[in-house]
């Protein structure tokens, strides 16, 4: 009986992260159209986007590899599993310890490493492109991401997600400089990995300095909306995140009573909501960087996580 | 007895080089040899595991060959019998590979008969139990390989990297020898046995003469920066399946050869011994990634992917020796089984990733990517294993490469531990030396499965291109399911290791065996577990059930049609990104610093009809600050030196009069 509500909360947990995702993108869009002084399309167009897609035919160019067809699903698969692991309402799902916040960390790059290598399938110059500046900012922001980690994990004594989480809600943790230096780096990563303003623009399709449009640029149908989907869930993975180490209040721990699901579900979408509404608020006051300054950008993230890591290296008291 | 098994398989894979000597030229003479070679190594094969899972136990021989008052010593142990493992494993997935590839062989006298006696030094040399037997098997290993680095030698640049791949090999045997020197003291027994019983009673100035000879010697032929120069030049230059067997199997035989000496031998190491083995190995695994991103030989590539996986493997045993100098046995045992596990992993997709380049060679002709692309359409099978191989060694789950690496950084989030200030601040950046080196080799192997296989072919050759034979690809497929095997059931390598590390460590990782579902737990489920099958069965579900379910609910209908690119496609494949291009970002954010990178941009004046040119200038670190200049102290010293050929009778004299005297001048001040 109590593995099947195991079951079932871990269960929902990937039905709510699936369904939730597309809501985070279009509040996202919608708050900074309002930010500009546009009405902006309805929060619930994202879904209305991925209906549409779904329903079309794949129009697939002619030298296209069987890579090409299979990498949105396996894209998808790794975004959605490894959101699955992220706590999002309640700590100690029945899977989490199936995978680390590192093996979480290596299953968002193997995606990546599928859709840049989709990218460079049809041989246009445009896919290249894409995935060339992708595998450039990986290769920056995967060790900034890891020196996080690592931060955290010497705080928690753990590298089980669940178990710093349930540590960050615990009163041992306290103010320290190396969790503040996690949570900037972090953001920075954040930033970087969900393809958004600084470092690559989700909304233009037609600008030389694009990154992730240009990889899924030839991409139509169904597998534009595999693809979109997994963007979503990658965005909602990165909140939950931050959520769940740097917020966690509202957390409901393991084998707790209906309310307290309750109220882990409430404060949740209260922290996604305000997730999406600083992520707007961010990519409005700031431009657009040129592609070789996101090296310095990244580089200072991985800069602040290696000292994070250094001072618990140093002393267990920062 | 297993010491007998394995040196039987040596002995029959000496026969087997008779028998290449003498059948060699016959039509059917590569398949004897290559087969022949195949059932001599599976059974060694078999009996190394059975020594190793069964616990056979040690067992020793001497026999009566080599100096006459000391004979030859062989023992097998749980660290031989893993390495066993390695060598013959490596050297059947060859074999079988060979049997196919090996037919395409222009010269097969220059191969047949060195490869079973290479085959056979690497088991001898991992089989040796003194000092004598070690140097002479290490040293046949080296001339083997020589002379199969040589096969090609007509080949542009092939006698160069043999010649500085000759220098290099007896440069790291001299090393070895000064290393074993040290060790014997002034006793000068060379038997294991005998160093071993006095380990740990050196005085601190010998210990660190001894890693230092043992760093130079075995690093030299493991290929750690800066001795790594002769890679990249000698493991490409062999005919594909023995740069298999050199980047896959023999790098691991140095390995082997660098543990036995410092970790068995040796005795207790001091915490700042692992200092320098870690900073050698960051410095390792980024530069050789950095090189192999630069480079777009896709032998070339794959040479100093190995530089770069040896820097990981050599962190893992510097971590090992820090641990076991403050006596943290445990987690010593953790970094050794994560730096052995990735010498198994290396092995496994470095021999896969070789043959498909060998593959690819054998299909177009050609190994620079610039000439490549599309082959995913004509080569499906070998695409599918390449791919296998790229995501093994990009460190990505659920594959195998990821299970090491994963275990590595465990064993560095428990080193805060540690007492000493300079371990504690040199950690932290080779932990993130070792994330950049991961990130930095999947871009490096998008790069070489993306311009190789994707795209639109660059070339007549490659669009031509047919697939190779079934031997290779069942060659290929056996590594990849192993690849696949030790990254989904890492438990099982893990338990396996455990006899070879608590030998040399004195404690084990707590059993993987009783762990549910499969997991991979390294200290305690509430610190870290990873599950490598479960991750490999949520991600075939969840791809497999939305694909069914996009399938059956919403549409299925495709078209095929000309490629988008934003409404201006180019026939041309030349407008394709290249490697070079690829790599660009890349080489401008690093590669300004490490490698001095310049770009001239040459722009013809408007309505002139020349093309424009894009020149790249790198400079190689280590060639230009460490080789070149004491290249060029030679080569003024012999210039000089050669005045000496040429001198009147009477000056020859004198010089010898001069000797004399100067002889007696010191011998009377000495005495």
């Amino acid at each position: 009986m109590a593995l099947a509500i195991d079951l079932a909360i871990q269960g929902a947990q990937m039905a709510l992260v699936l369904l939730l995702a597309p809501l985070l993108t279009g509040i996202v869009r919608k708050a900074k159209a309002r930010l500009q002084r546009r009405r902006g399309a309805s929060i619930l167009q994202p879904y209305r986007d991925l209906a549409r897609l779904l329903r079309k035919d794949v129009v697939l160019a002619e030298n296209a590899s069987w890579l090409f067809r299979v990498a949105p699903y396996l894209v998808f698969a790794a975004n959605w599993v490894a959101a699955a692991l992220v706590p999002s309402f309640a700590t100690g799902l029945t899977f989490s310890w199936s995978a680390d916040l590192i093996a979480i960390i290596a299953l968002l790059g193997s995606g990546r490493f599928f859709l840049a290598l989709a990218g460079m399938d049809v041989g246009t110059s445009f896919g290249g492109i894409g995935a060339s500046r992708e595998m450039l900012i990986a290769s920056l922001a995967e060790p900034a991401m890891l020196m996080i980690v690592f931060t955290l994990a010497l705080i928690a004594g753990s590298t089980q997600l669940s178990s710093v989480a349930a540590f960050m809600v615990s009163s041992g943790v306290g103010l320290r400089v190396s969790l503040g230096l996690a949570l900037a780096a972090l953001v920075m990563v954040a930033i970087a990995e969900n393809a958004r303003i600084p470092i690559d623009n989700p909304a233009t399709h037609l600008e030389l300095t694009m990154v992730h449009e240009a990889m899924v640029l030839e991409y139509s149908g169904r597998h534009l909306a595999m693809l979109e989907l997994a963007a979503s869930v990658k965005l909602l993975l990165y909140i939950s995140l931050i959520a769940c180490i740097f917020v966690p209040w509202g957390l409901a721990p393991l084998g707790a009573p209906a309310a307290a699901l309750g109220i882990g579900l409430a404060s949740y979408g209260a922290k996604l909501l305000c997730g999406g509404v600083l992520l707007a608020f961010f990519e409005t006051t700031i431009a657009k960087m040129r592609v070789f300054r996101v090296p310095d950008f990244l580089g200072a993230a991985l800069m602040l996580g290696l000292l994070g890591t250094l001072l618990r290296f140093v002393s267990r008291s920062f | 007895m297993p010491v007998d098994v394995g040196l039987w398989g040596a002995g029959a894979l000496l026969g087997v080089t008779g028998l290449a000597l003498a059948a060699g030229r016959l039509k059917a003479g590569s398949a004897l040899v290559y087969g022949a070679s195949l059932l001599v190594c599976a059974a060694a094969l078999g009996s190394a595991l059975g020594a190793l899972i069964g616990g056979a136990g040690e067992s020793e021989r001497v026999l009566p060959l080599g100096l006459p008052w000391l004979g030859a010593h062989f023992r097998i142990d749980a660290l031989a019998a893993f390495f066993l493992i390695v060598v013959n494993l490596g050297g059947a997935a060859t074999s079988l590979y060979a049997l196919g590839y090996g037919r395409h062989e222009a010269a097969p006298m220059r191969v047949l008969p060195f490869f079973p006696a290479f085959l056979a030094a690497m088991n001898l040399v991992v089989l040796a139990d003194d000092a004598f037997t070690f140097l002479f098997a290490w040293e046949f290993m080296s001339l083997t390989s020589w002379a199969l680095v040589m096969a090609h030698h007509r080949e542009r640049d092939n006698a160069r990297a043999g010649y500085v791949y000759f220098l290099m090999a007896s440069f790291g045997t001299l090393a070895l020898l000064l290393a074993f020197g040290a060790l014997a003291g002034q006793e000068g027994d060379y038997a294991f046995a005998v160093l071993r019983a006095s380990s740990g009673h050196h005085t601190a100035a010998v210990a660190a003469l001894v890693l230092v000879f043992a760093l130079l010697g075995a690093g030299s032929k493991a290929g750690l920066v800066p001795l790594h120069v002769w890679l990249p030049l000698a493991h490409p230059a062999a005919p594909s399946h023995v740069s298999a067997l050199m980047s896959g199997v023999m790098t691991k035989v140095a390995i082997y050869g660098f543990v036995r000496l410092v970790f068995d031998l040796l005795g207790e190491p001091s915490w700042w011994s692992s200092m320098t083995v870690l900073a050698l190995g960051g410095a390792t695994a980024v530069l050789g990634v950095l090189y192999a991103l630069m480079e777009h030989d896709l032998k070339r590539l794959l040479a100093y992917h190995t530089v770069e996986n040896i820097g990981i493997i050599f962190i893992g045993l510097g971590l090992a020796l820090a641990f076991r100098a403050n006596g943290v046995a445990w987690a010593a045992a953790l970094a050794l089984t994560a730096a052995l596990f990735h010498v198994l992993n290396h092995s496994l997709f470095k021999s896969l990733l070789f043959f498909g380049a060998g593959a690819v060679l054998n299909a177009t002709g050609e190994r620079d990517m610039e000439h490549l692309g599309g082959l995913i359409h004509r080569m499906k099978a070998t695409s599918v294993l390449f791919l296998v191989g790229c995501v093994a060694i990009s460190a990505l789950p659920p594959l195998n490469g990821f299970v090491s690496e994963w275990l590595t950084f465990q064993a560095i989030l428990v080193s805060p531990d540690l007492p000493q200030w300079g371990l504690k601040i040199l950690i932290p950046g080779i932990g993130a030396l070792l994330a950049l080196a991961a990130a930095l080799a999947a871009a490096c192997f998008v790069k070489a499965f993306g311009v190789t296989f994707l795209g639109r072919p660059r070339s007549e050759a490659a669009r031509n291109a047919k697939e190779v034979d079934r031997f290779s690809i069942a060659a290929m497929a056996l590594l990849a399911i192993l690849c696949l095997v030790a990254g989904v059931v890492p438990g099982l390598v893990v338990d396996g290791l455990s006899p070879v590390v608590a030998s040399l460590v004195q404690a084990r990782m707590p059993g993987q065996e009783a762990m549910p579902w499969l997991s991979l737990i390294p200290i305690a489920a509430s610190r870290s577990s990873y599950n490598g099958f479960l991750l490999l069965c949520f991600i075939a579900l969840s791809g497999g059930l939305s694909a069914y379910a996009i399938h059956r609910l919403a549409s299925r209908g495709l078209r095929r049609a000309p490629a988008w690119d934003c409404g201006f496609p180019d026939p041309s494949p030349l407008t394709q990104y290249s490697a070079g291009s690829f790599a660009q970002p890349i080489r401008r954010v690093f590669g300004s610093f490490v490698f001095r990178a310049r770009e001239t941009i040459e722009m013809p004046p408007p309505g002139a009809l020349a093309p424009a040119r894009l020149t790249v200038i790198l400079h190689d670190p280590i060639w230009e600050t460490l080789y070149a200049p004491i290249a060029s102290a030679m080569s003024f010293a012999t210039e000089h030196i050669n005045h000496l050929q040429f001198l009147t009778i009477r000056r020859y004299l004198s010089l010898v009069f001069l000797l004399l005297v100067l002889l007696l001048t010191v011998l009377a001040i000495w005495l």
